[in-house]
């Protein structure tokens, strides 16, 4: 009998091998206790998180904990259905209404995870004969999207504009084009061309997707992402979000201004055959993107942070994903995995949680030790941060 | 264009990825002979499709194993 796990014999490999050096797991870690969006209890210990997607520090919100608690009192704790059936309830209508306003847009449809998002729209939009043309740094949900869909993909380098354009060229005539792009790419933290990119996208008559997970709440006037930061999200067809980063609960969701984009409640798999999100976390989701809308000063403050941690970083000289602070994210580039591991744990004994990112989720094979602000960290922590990068990277040999 | 002067032409575009030397045949593979990993297959297929002016999707790289199947592909792809 051929065993079926053999495939992942080299994984298996590399992971022992990584743990008889003696470090700490960095996929295992557990939150013992959240304390709030900056600080839990890790291993014991009181440790500042700067890995989390909490980019606008929503998760504790009284407010949206207060509707959470209300909407499980009055409509239990979950839907056991589908949104074409049992499943939408007063709550679901609500936030796609939330989401309608907060992008000005006709037409938004919640999934139960932004994954399911990308995966439904993507698969369902593109069909047999269509082409999507796609960074080829997307994310694992496009990937997927398009792996599940009929359409012809072809990637292009990441944000080369040329290379994009070439492929564009190409396609034969007639042929459907759904071009993918996402505002902000969450290994390295840098931001897409999107206005030169859709410009041309459009030129050949493509539909245009943006996934502005990374963005939505703080990238933008209206903290609409970085197509509205540089004013081309009126030519954007699809825009994908989630609500487990800036809004603070778990959920995906598109919007559209498309004429007939209702239709896809009824023809998108991933959102017809699974379960609605729970009331509580609809309640928690409508409240949060309200609130984040007028989250003028919290977006200063959190560019503020990013500025510093970027700068001082930048000055103890490690080397980053970004020459300047793009986003909230900002990554530091490890020399291999076994030195970013030894790098990632000296951290953790200072009492800094980041995320150890490694192929193949990173570009190009690298390691990173990828930092993600929030809005909730205070000018005192992000200082704080700056010093413990200092000694780990010391004691680990980075710097 | 005839086979074998795009298999020529695909022959001078393989080289700077081929960097052990091996010696190519239209039975060498590309991922166990020629050790290309994902980021070598990407590079070396846009620099096929921009001298021929052609997309290899995906989908259609899925079924090229071979440097065979590679010259073959583009023969039909250019018509």
């Amino acid at each position: 009998m051929t065993d079926l796990f053999s495939k992942f014999d080299p994984l298996i490999a590399m992971r022992s091998d990584l743990l008889a050096t003696g470090v700490t797991d960095p996929f295992s870690l557990v939150m013992e206790r959240v304390i709030s969006p900056t600080v839990a209890v890790c291993n014991g210990r009181e440790t500042i998180l700067l890995g989390t997607y909490n980019y606008m520090g929503m998760t504790f919100d009284p407010d949206v904990i207060a509707a959470g608690k209300q909407a499980l009192d009055d409509f239990g704790a979950g839907t056991t259905g589908s949104r074409c059936l049992n499943g939408t309830y007063a709550g679901h209508k609500a936030v796609e209404a939330a989401l309608c306003d907060f992008y000005a847009m006709d037409h938004a449809m919640v999934f139960s995870t932004g994954y399911q998002a990308n995966l439904g729209i993507i698969s369902t939009v593109a069909g047999k004969g269509d082409y999507i043309i796609l960074d080829i740094d997307s994310h694992a949900s496009i990937w997927d999207g398009c792996k599940m869909g009929d359409a012809e993909v072809v990637p292009f380098k990441h944000n080369d504009i040329e290379a994009m354009e070439k492929r564009l060229r190409r396609v034969p005539e007639g042929a459907g084009i759904l071009v993918v792009l996402e505002g902000v790419y969450s290994m390295m933290g840098d931001i897409a061309p999107l206005k030169e990119m859709i410009t041309i996208a459009k030129k050949y008559g493509a539909m245009v997707l943006v996934d502005e997970a990374h963005s939505m709440g703080f990238i933008g006037p209206n903290g609409r992402g970085v197509a509205e930061d540089q004013g081309v999200l009126d030519q954007v067809d699809f825009v994908i979000g989630t609500f487990s980063k800036s809004v603070g609960t778990v959920g995906g969701f598109c919007v559209s201004n498309h004429p007939k984009f209702e239709i896809l409640r009824l023809v998108c798999r991933p959102y017809v055959f699974t379960a609605s999100l729970p009331p509580s976390v609809v309640a928690t989701a409508a409240v949060s993107i309200g609130k984040l809308k007028q989250g003028a000063a919290k977006r200063a403050h959190l560019w503020e942070n990013s500025r510093t941690l970027h700068a001082g970083l930048k000055a103890l000289g490690f080397q980053l994903g970004t020459e300047t602070p793009q986003s909230a994210i900002i990554s530091v580039i490890m020399p291999d995995l076994e030195r970013g591991a030894g790098m990632w744990e000296a951290l953790l004994h200072e009492g800094l949680y980041v995320n150890l990112a490694r192929p193949p989720a990173t570009p190009a094979n690298m390691t990173l030790l990828r930092c993600s602000l929030c809005a909730e960290h205070s000018a005192e922590q992000v200082q704080t941060i700056i010093g413990m990068f200092e000694r780990a990277g010391k004691l680990a040999g980075i710097i | 264009m005839t086979r074998a002067t795009t298999e020529a032409t695909i022959a001078a575009l393989i080289e700077p990825f081929n960097k052990k030397e091996i010696a190519i045949t239209d039975a060498s593979t590309f991922a166990g002979d020629l050790e290309f990993d994902s980021l070598t297959v990407m590079d070396f297929v846009a620099a096929i499709e921009d001298e021929f002016d052609i997309i290899i999707s995906m989908n259609q790289q899925a079924e090229i194993e071979t440097y065979g199947q590679l010259v073959d592909a583009v023969v039909k792809l250019r018509g």
